[in-house]
């Protein structure tokens, strides 16, 4: 299909530009951090970032990323919000089964890269498309709270 | 403590010492989910080293090998687990790298299952004890080993972080340098193990072992396992219960560009392809003609109407003081009926199995809860013995009882036997709730007798299937199912003459367990049906239950901490989500834990409720580690709050009416309420805390609304329309 750029690489993609990007990472590249839960933008597991912005990877085709910058929770820790992100989940031990983790983080980490200091409206807006079925959700705001102010 | 991917990405799985004990099947079966990069790989010598029991591996160099006879869904029982071992072996988590184990049920077996399961909030409980024994014993052949070396008494030794020192002459020896011979040591029997004054790790906020790894996207679960030359395969089951595929035709799927074959079973489509979504969309292309079988005419209000009639026959009693239906015929009663619909696990992670069947057996990498029951269902597919079934068990994505069945794997497995090479069979979300085995229907009728304020007879009938009847034969005894009646035969009440009764009843909807299991539909019960008889009696609900818990004080004690927590008596402030307001009040004893909690919330005039605060006061024993008991209320709490809320299975036509987390609710970040978790000291027995949580919750809030609205719910979730109110 062509080339995506993803944590800093560029790798060459052999699926068709109609597949979203979410089973390209997975499935194609192996990066398999990036997760699938739902399949219809209900439930954020699948969350990356195309230049900085969250976005659903389930829900975006491949072919229309272009040569955007994506980032995926293997490389959001190279960025110093990223790594702060994580490093808050685990001193306050926000993790449980983990599998909607990623997406969690790399929702945190884009409103936290948008708006320094979120108040629990501003973390409710942005969090409230990242379904936990663990129900972390009490230590996810205070892990971005955590975050916020280190 | 990260995951070397390689290890089991690449052809060839690193080969581990041989552990004593499970030594024949654990050759080459274990599984690293913490493995050192610096490990030794396939092929290279291995490092000297002695298992020293099926739990405890100690390697010449290297972290030791500790094997998890639970499985870790999240519930952060790795941590515990190896908290476990390491305070009697005298290391430190740092040192240590868990392993799941393999299916051996002579070794890994549940210690009162027997199988080899991890479910019931039961880990903690069972295990504790026999992990700090085998660490004790391994610790002990340790030092008699290097007693032996330095020709001293093993007395004068002292161990600590995985060194052994001898005060006396300054001498030390590692671990790892004494391990071999300890190995020849016999294992002693009856090792004293530490008090708890002598505690370095149990009973600490120790940090979790198994969370660096899923913050950086490198643990990998069974549905990220990628294997040499593997396909992906999508797969749709009949959309009525029990159907069958009566036509398909593979060509509009065979015609898409990356589908690889289509695999017709009697039961169940699936599709083959180079990606899961090429699979998927080959799947979507196909016009498949089912044949509905014998449930098409299934439909929920007849599965209620069944249940209810269901209950009005014999029962069998489980608990029988006096003659409480003698106190409970004729005057003024206390009689109602609670009901709980079907639901589903909707784990984050959705089933999925990846199986390579060869050489007459098969590989299959999967999270699962049962691994002995998985390898079983997998070689009863194939018709090879269990031994040609290799299982690589895998960190899960959330369990909550749905991966307790072998049935997935099963499916998994009758997918692959037509498929070469390696195939990742992944459910989509529709299908894995379509294809779930719900937490079953569960009718409960309960009658009281009020005398002065207080009951003196109490009658409590459940009517619901048996899981264990099916899932753990030898369980079911004398026609009860001890885990639906968990919480109705031993309330932590005084309730006077009581019968407690079971009525078995079964109907075509696939069930299992779930988060919470049988106290989920009798605590709920019990609870409500208090609150309506303190509602009726105009008594306090808090001080209505103090009056029965005179020979409970642990069951008091908690009701007291919540309610003082909570400022139980005091108003509530008005709330920006609705104009009615109401608090209440739930308490349990079930999981060898006792829990009280209270709830507030508001309800708009149009019936929506937000429960706007929680507070939970536990006392679950001694505590192995109190951040994760913490960590498992508060996510019950909202498993729970969702129950109650919203969640609900319904069949229509026998097919289930819901598909997805559109119409299959989950809390989400914004709907939080507060949750305060009041965890009491104890040194007692050691309680479940997995699903405590989710139980205690539900009917806090439910009472909660009724005192809010003036209406109690008989049938979950709650109904909007039910408390709507014109202004
Ligand atoms: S998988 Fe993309 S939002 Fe759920
Ligand atoms: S931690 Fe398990 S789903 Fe969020």
């Amino acid at each position: 299909m062509g080339t995506i750029s993803v944590n800093g690489e560029t790798y060459e993609v052999v699926a068709a530009s109609d597949t979203p990007l979410l089973w390209v990472l997975r499935d194609e590249l192996g990066l398999t951090g990036t997760k699938f839960g739902c399949g219809i933008a209900q439930c954020g597991v699948c969350t990356v970032h195309v230049d900085g912005v969250a976005v659903r990877s389930c829900q975006m085709l491949v072919g229309m990323v272009g040569q955007r910058a994506i980032t995926t929770i293997e490389g959001v820790g190279d960025t110093p919000v990223g790594a702060r992100v994580q490093k808050a989940w685990l001193d306050l031990e926000v993790v449980q089964c983990g599998y909607c983790q990623p997406g969690q983080i790399m929702a945190a980490t884009a409103l936290l890269a948008a708006n320094p200091d979120p108040d629990d409206g501003a973390i409710d807006a942005a969090m409230a498309g990242n379904l936990c079925r663990c129900g972390t959700y009490v230590r996810i705001r205070e892990g971005i709270k955590h975050a916020a102010r280190p | 403590m990260l995951h070397d991917r390689e290890e089991q990405r690449g052809g060839t799985l690193s080969r581990r010492s041989v552990l004593r004990g499970g030594a024949a099947v654990l050759g080459g079966l274990v599984l690293g989910i913490a493995l050192p990069a610096k490990r030794a790989r396939a092929g290279e010598p291995q490092a000297a080293g002695a298992a020293l029991n099926a739990f405890v591996h100690i390697p010449a160099q290297g972290p030791v090998s500790l094997v998890m006879p639970a499985v870790e869904m999240g519930q952060g029982v790795y941590t515990s687990q190896a908290m476990c071992l390491a305070e009697e072996l005298d290391i430190g988590l740092d040192q240590i790298e868990a392993i799941h184990a393999p299916p051996d049920r002579e070794h890994y077996g549940h210690p009162t299952f027997y199988v080899q399961a991890t479910g019931g909030s039961t880990t903690t409980m069972a295990w504790s004890e026999p992990l700090r024994k085998a660490g004790a014993t391994a610790r002990a052949m340790l030092v008699s080993a290097a007693a032996a070396e330095w020709s001293v008494p093993a007395s004068e030794l002292v161990t600590e972080r995985g060194v052994i020192t001898h005060p006396g002459s300054g001498r030390r020896l590692r671990y790892g340098d004494v391990a071999d011979r300890a190995g020849q040591f016999p294992p002693p029997t009856d090792v004293p193990l530490k008090s708890p004054d002598q505690f370095r790790l149990i009973g600490t906020r120790a940090r979790r072992i198994d969370t660096p790894a899923k913050v950086v996207g490198k643990t990998v679960y069974g549905i990220d396992v990628i294997r040499p030359g593997m396909k992906f395969a999508a797969l749709m089951a009949a959309p009525v219960l029990g159907g069958k595929v009566e036509h398909v035709d593979e060509a509009p799927a065979l015609a898409m560009p990356g589908v690889r074959q289509v695999v017709v079973l009697e039961d169940i489509v699936a599709v083959v392809g180079d990606n899961t979504w090429i699979a998927e969309q080959g799947l979507r292309a196909l016009d498949i003609m089912w044949s509905p079988g014998p449930n098409a005419a299934l439909d929920q209000a007849q599965l209620w109407a069944d249940t209810e009639k269901a209950s009005t026959g014999p029962g069998v009693a489980v608990r029988k003081e006096g003659d409480a239906p003698g106190k409970l015929g004729t005057g003024v009663l206390f009689d109602a009926t609670y009901e709980l619909p079907f639901l589903a696990h909707t784990s984050m992670e959705t089933q999925n199995c990846t199986v390579h069947v060869h050489d007459g057996g098969c590989e299959i990498w999967v999270g699962t809860q049962v691994p002995g029951y998985a390898q079983a269902g997998a070689a009863q597919v194939l018709g090879v013995s269990p031994d040609k079934v290799t299982v690589y068990n895998h960190l899960i994505g959330g369990g909550f009882g749905g991966r307790l069945e072998a049935a997935p794997i099963v499916t998994a497995t009758r997918i692959a036997q037509k498929v070469s090479g390696p195939v990742k069979v992944i459910w989509s979300r529709e299908q894995d709730i379509r294809q779930d085995m719900f937490r079953p229907l569960y009718h409960n009728r309960l009658k009281a007798r009020v005398e002065s304020g207080r009951i003196i007879a109490w009658q409590h009938r459940v009517t619901g299937p048996s899981i264990l009847a099916r899932w753990l034969p030898p369980a079911f005894k004398d026609g009860v199912d001890s885990d639906a009646i968990d919480g109705a035969a031993e309330p932590p009440y005084a309730l006077g003459e009581m019968l407690v009764e079971y009525i078995r009843h079964e109907n075509a909807v696939p069930f299992s367990f779930w988060r919470g299991v049988g106290p989920n539909s009798t605590v709920f019960s019990v609870e409500s049906f208090l609150d309506l008889i303190a509602g009726k009696t105009g008594a306090d609900p808090v001080a209505f239950r103090c009056l029965m818990l005179e020979k409970t004080p642990r069951a008091r004690a908690v009701l007291d901490a919540a309610a003082a927590k909570a400022g139980w008596g005091k108003p509530l402030d008005p709330s920006p989500f609705g104009a009615r307001r109401g608090r209440g009040v739930a308490l349990m004893h079930a999981f060898g834990s006792h829990l009280a909690c209270v709830a507030d919330v508001a309800v708009t005039d149009g019936g929506d409720v937000r429960v706007t605060k929680v507070v939970v006061a536990a006392d679950v024993g001694r505590v192995i580690n109190p951040d994760t008991v913490v960590a498992q209320i508060q996510g019950g709490v909202v498993f729970g709050v969702a129950t109650v809320l919203h969640n609900r299975i319904t069949f229509a036509g026998g097919r289930v009416e819901q598909t997805n987390f559109n119409d299959y609710r989950l809390l989400r970040i914004n709907e939080m309420p507060t949750i305060e978790v009041d965890l009491l000291s104890s040194s007692e027995k050691s309680g479940g805390i997995g699903e405590p949580g989710t139980v205690i919750v539900q009917p806090a809030v439910a009472n909660a609304v009724f005192a809010a609205t003036g209406v109690q719910l008989t049938r979950m979730p709650l109904d909007a329309s039910l408390i709507a109110r014109t202004v």
